[in-house]
């Protein structure tokens, strides 16, 4: 591990009633860093949305196993990454759709993904059923990963 | 909403500090600094107010062990007041109160100084 | 009845104390513990912590601490574990404070509170390899 490079893992069972402890656990870590209120609130829905897809479908009972749930930050961004060894999903199916065809099919964490992606910037996946799945996700720190150069520029415009 | 704050007001020659929120180890630090800054001014009768403190770990309690002889050197005294039972019950635990004046309100602490 | 198992892992800093008191106040509260007991199981907690930052490694922030917390019918059990150089669990004793004072120890309170406040208390040290302080709290204390 980068030594400007800090972790943190939170492994719970794959139940609804500890999306708030996720969701509070996630927030707090963000808010750390340094995320405005209005970014750790984003964050806290995207990491609610991909537990409750691993709740959901990743296993067939609820509790029956575990989200891992890793937060990694460095100086200019956080990522999150959520995992499961459940049945997993074809994440080719989830292109962001048009919203009605969605809503008529409510296809398979669907919603969930579509919210990530407007939420973060960069969602990815890794799927390997039943050995590892996760949804990796990042938020930039800076507003985008070229402000650190335009803030030196000209802003008289 | 788990900070901690540390502030002071002068009551005559007695310093008070007053004590908000969260003392555990990563907020012992400020603390220590108010009790250095009081000491470098010659301030050394100090009343501590814990009203709003919320909650204590023996990080917190140490700092108190680590200032009280320089003071009491010079005459002075740490004294402490309006704690909430939880937090006492810590420092009842750890024997505190053999060692340190506790009252149940500030005016008593204030008074005691002038005894 | 709720079972529980948790695992969280966090870098070896105080930084991070009041995420982890939140984190097993909330826990305690679901279980059912009352406030009193809540208050008891974070401090410990935190104490605990606090010992593993302070004092099991030489600083930096590359190593973390490790807190596993399981809820069964029984109570609630949280294992504090790390690498670092451990500690000697048979030196905590009943603290003397005008003992301590007189001998400028201002430290040692953190594993007596920890026995006083939790039901159950157990070491096991491997310096160097494995470090855990296993603390149960129960739901009616037998």
């Amino acid at each position: 591990m980068k030594s400007d490079e800090k972790q943190y893992e939170l492994k719970i069972p794959s139940q609804t009633d500890n999306l708030e402890l996720i969701r509070d656990f996630v927030s707090k870590v963000s808010a750390k860093v340094g995320f405005h209120d209005d970014d750790v609130d984003k964050i806290q829905i995207a990491v609610d949305e991909a537990c409750t897809n691993v709740i959901k479908h990743a296993y067939d009972k609820e509790g029956e196993d575990h989200i891992g749930i890793i937060i990694k930050i460095d100086y200019q961004k956080l990522a999150i990454i959520v995992t499961d060894r459940g049945k997993g999903f074809d994440p080719k199916t989830l292109e962001l759709p048009r919203m009605e065809a969605y809503l008529a099919e409510l296809r398979v964490g669907g919603l969930g993904i579509y919210l990530m992606k407007t939420l973060m910037d960069e969602v990815n996946y890794d799927i390997q059923p039943g050995v590892r799945n996760e949804v990796r996700m990042v938020k930039y720190l800076l507003k985008d990963k070229n402000e650190k150069i335009n803030f030196t520029s000209d802003t008289s415009q | 909403m788990t900070g901690f704050e540390v502030t002071q007001k002068m009551n005559q020659d007695i310093a008070v500090l007053y004590l908000k929120g969260f003392l555990d180890a990563h907020t012992a630090p400020d603390l220590e600094k108010a009790f250095k800054d009081l000491i470098e001014e010659h301030k050394y009768n100090i009343l501590v107010n814990f009203f709003d403190l919320d909650y204590i770990s023996s990080a917190g309690l140490g700092v108190f062990m680590g200032f009280i002889e320089k003071i009491r050197e010079n005459n002075g005294d740490i004294r402490m007041s309006n704690m909430t039972p939880k937090v006492f019950k810590i420092f009842d635990l750890l024997g505190f109160p053999k060692l340190y004046r506790i009252f149940k309100n500030e005016q008593e602490a204030l008074t005691s100084f002038t005894e | 009845m709720m079972k529980k198992h948790v695992h969280l892992q966090l870098p070896s800093h105080t930084d991070y104390l009041d995420v982890i008191r939140e984190f097993i106040s909330k826990l305690a509260n679901e279980a059912g513990f009352d406030e009193e007991n809540v208050h008891k199981i974070a401090l410990a907690l935190d104490e605990a912590c606090t010992n593993v930052i302070r004092h099991a490694y030489d600083g930096g922030d590359e190593k973390y601490v490790e807190v596993e917390a399981k809820v069964d019918r029984r109570g609630m059990t949280i294992t504090v574990s790390d690498s670092g150089r451990g500690f000697d669990p048979d030196a905590i004793e009943t603290p003397n404070i005008e003992k301590l004072l007189a001998q400028h120890k201002f430290g040692g309170f953190g594993l007596y509170i920890i026995k006083t406040v939790m039901d159950d208390v157990n070491f096991h040290i491997e310096p160097g390899v494995r470090n855990q302080v296993q603390m149960t709290k129960y739901f009616k204390k037998s």
